[in-house]
């Protein structure tokens, strides 16, 4: 069985009274003409991972809207993946010299998955570069294709894009995180941004009480600003950077910095990482490093809805969604501008940009003394959230672009 | 009550964002990008991103202005541009030459600016729009205002901002049927006046229901 089941379920009305009732009935408006309409969505994995997530939060919802949506997972062994997250590592720009051995283990995988995934919806979409080659099921004008791509392709490994490039402009459209991310390409490209969901464990409203306790947890002061920065222990996250930009601001401020992020003990690059920042941090007692467990979305969401002000001084991103996370909390956010990060922070609107570790400390100690724009911008960031990137303004996207290849627009 | 001969159908529309293969990194290339960009990219940055940024009230107007002040940190430029009114403007050609010579003249008068690395490039896109009605059909005043009480910010942004282009006329389709197919023109200029630059989509809407409220009073 290639289907994935999906376990959560959140009625979408319970949506309305995040979104408005408003927004709600407009789902409904949009989906009536796709009724009973076939949709297919293939990825890689059905656990882990953002694309599964979303997913996971999607798909019930597109059934509530009375459309024929099924999830498939493509199949494959370890040397297909093995192939794939080399490609995935070439395709965001690391060294890598690809093998015809590698490229004939793709093909072959995609070869047995068109064999045995249904792939005749009228809608067919495909993330990633994983299943990409699937597209040699379609049969001519017949139904809609097309590719959703969550990495950033803007400085690809030459020989992976090219081979992956044949496949790509075969599709109707590709969809991209960013504008930054997409290629030239000739087929129409549209922005796709991922999505939060504002009912779950890390971004549902919190008791105090629990927040709290998260904080006694941890010893974490609520009386003094708390600054935070979740990610994994991943030299592109610079938590050292946040370290350096910390200790600047507590000459002026006598605040704590909170570094929190998944366990490294299964990373032999995360532990060295790790070690880097325990060494930054200098038993400072104000630096509470945080090894979460693997998944522990309500710590997570307690920590972000804590603290004074969130940081993410990523030197590369994704389109890094805890940055969405932070603002739906309401939260100021002082950011680098790189990847998505610049989509999500509208400057001196949503929250700060920054450059470097004197910017960053700059904009944190800025926020500090001026609480006031620093509530405005959580604020608007939230509105900001709630207008862009929440689960059902995603659907929403999933509702228009199958109406347009629909309509022939 | 007045009762019109043509209903006031509501309409709810979504938009996808088509990313273009056309981008900007210095101001030069900013007012090339002016110049040769479609009539959809010029809507997309100026007219949507209104819609999709309504709740930012102070200082926000489009995507120009916004990218000349955060990525080319040029002040008087990005305040040039974020006081061109769209609806002052009739036709997106309109729109485009006036967009293109405030940039000219700026480099012109600032050449050593005009070939200035911003911090981010500025990408060209393009809004797609997809209709769909949404079954409400009003004919009074009454039904009216039940109806936009209930709109979402897509369909109230399609019917009182994006219209205007649609139209090309300045006004929108909610003054249009109230003058047009109720006879109340007050009332429809008093919406056609409220400011969409300083006010998001949520507090227009209350402001149209306290003028609507206002004349069903008077009747």
């Amino acid at each position: 069985m290639s289907e994935v089941l999906t376990a959560s379920r959140i009625p979408l009305e319970n949506y309305a009274e995040v979104v408005g009732a408003g927004e709600i009935e407009e789902l409904r408006a949009l989906a009536k003409p796709l009724r009973g309409r076939s949709i297919e969505m293939i990825n890689s994995t059905a656990v882990g991972g953002g694309v599964a997530e979303i997913l996971n939060r999607l798909v019930p919802l597109a059934e509530e809207l009375d459309l024929g949506i099924r999830w498939d997972v493509m199949k494959g062994a370890e040397e297909f993946f093995d192939v794939t997250k080399s490609f995935h590592n070439a395709l965001h720009g690391e060294p890598y010299h690809a093998k015809p051995k590698d490229f004939e283990i793709f093909l072959s995988y995609n070869e047995q998955n068109r064999a045995t995934l249904p792939l005749d919806a009228e809608f067919v979409v495909i993330h990633d570069p994983q299943p990409a080659a699937l597209i040699d099921a379609r049969k001519p004008s017949s139904n809609h294709w097309v590719w959703r791509c969550h990495i950033d392709l803007s400085h690809p490994n030459r020989a992976v894009w090219d081979f992956l490039e044949k496949f790509v402009t075969r599709y109707d459209g590709a969809m991209f995180s960013s504008p930054e991310f997409s290629r030239q390409l000739s087929i129409p490209q549209y922005l796709f941004y991922p999505a939060i969901d504002p009912l779950s464990e890390k971004n549902c409203p919190l008791d105090s009480e629990f927040i709290e306790q998260v904080l006694r947890r941890y010893q974490i002061d609520p009386q003094r600003p708390i600054l935070t920065q979740i990610s994994r222990f991943d030299r592109l996250k610079d938590p050292v950077g946040v370290i350096r930009a910390y200790r600047i601001v507590k000459r002026y401020f006598d605040c704590q910095l909170v570094l929190a992020g998944g366990s490294a003990s299964d990373d032999p690059e995360g532990a060295l990482v790790l070690k880097d920042v325990l060494r930054a941090a200098e038993q400072d007692p104000d630096i509470k490093i945080l090894e979460l467990p693997a998944w522990a979305p309500l710590e997570v969401n307690a920590l972000q809805r804590a603290s004074t002000i969130v940081v993410q001084k990523s030197l590369r991103e994704g389109f890094g969604l805890t940055v969405s996370e932070a603002l739906w909390k309401k939260k100021p956010v002082v950011a680098s501008a790189v990847g998505g990060i610049p989509s999500q922070i509208i400057h001196k609107h949503t929250g700060l940009l920054a450059h470097s570790v004197e910017g960053t400390a700059y904009q944190i100690r800025f926020l500090l003394s001026h609480p006031q724009i620093a509530a405005k911008l959580g604020e608007n960031g939230h509105e900001h959230v709630k207008e862009n990137f929440l689960i059902t303004q995603k659907l929403k996207r999933y509702l228009a672009l199958f109406l347009m290849l629909d309509r022939g627009l | 009550m007045n009762t019109a001969e043509t209903p006031f159908d509501f309409v709810t529309a979504s938009y996808l964002t088509r990313i273009g293969n056309q981008s900007a990194g210095t101001l030069a290339e900013l007012l090339t990008g002016l110049e040769h960009c479609s009539d959809a990219s010029i809507f997309h940055h100026t007219f949507q991103t209104l819609g999709t940024h309504h709740f930012l009230t102070e200082g926000f107007s489009n995507d120009f202005a916004q990218w000349v002040l955060a990525s080319t940190n040029r002040n008087d430029l990005a305040e040039q541009l974020t006081a061109l009114d769209i609806r002052d403007y009739m036709s997106i050609a309109a729109l485009r030459s006036d967009l293109c010579r405030v940039v000219r003249d700026f480099c012109d008068a600032e050449p050593q600016f005009a070939a200035q690395s911003g911090l981010e490039r500025f990408y060209f896109c393009e809004s797609v729009e997809v209709t769909v009605p949404l079954g409400r059909s009003t004919r009074n005043l009454d039904e009216f205002r039940e109806g936009l009480e209930h709109l979402s910010h897509a369909s109230f942004y399609f019917h009182f901002i994006s219209s205007r282009l649609r139209l090309q006329l300045q006004t929108n389709d909610f003054s249009l049927w109230l003058s047009g197919s109720l006879g109340l023109r007050t009332l429809a200029d008093s919406v056609n006046q409220i400011d969409i630059y300083t006010n998001t989509l949520d507090s227009a809407r209350t402001k149209m229901l306290r003028l609507i409220d206002r004349e069903r009073r008077k009747a």
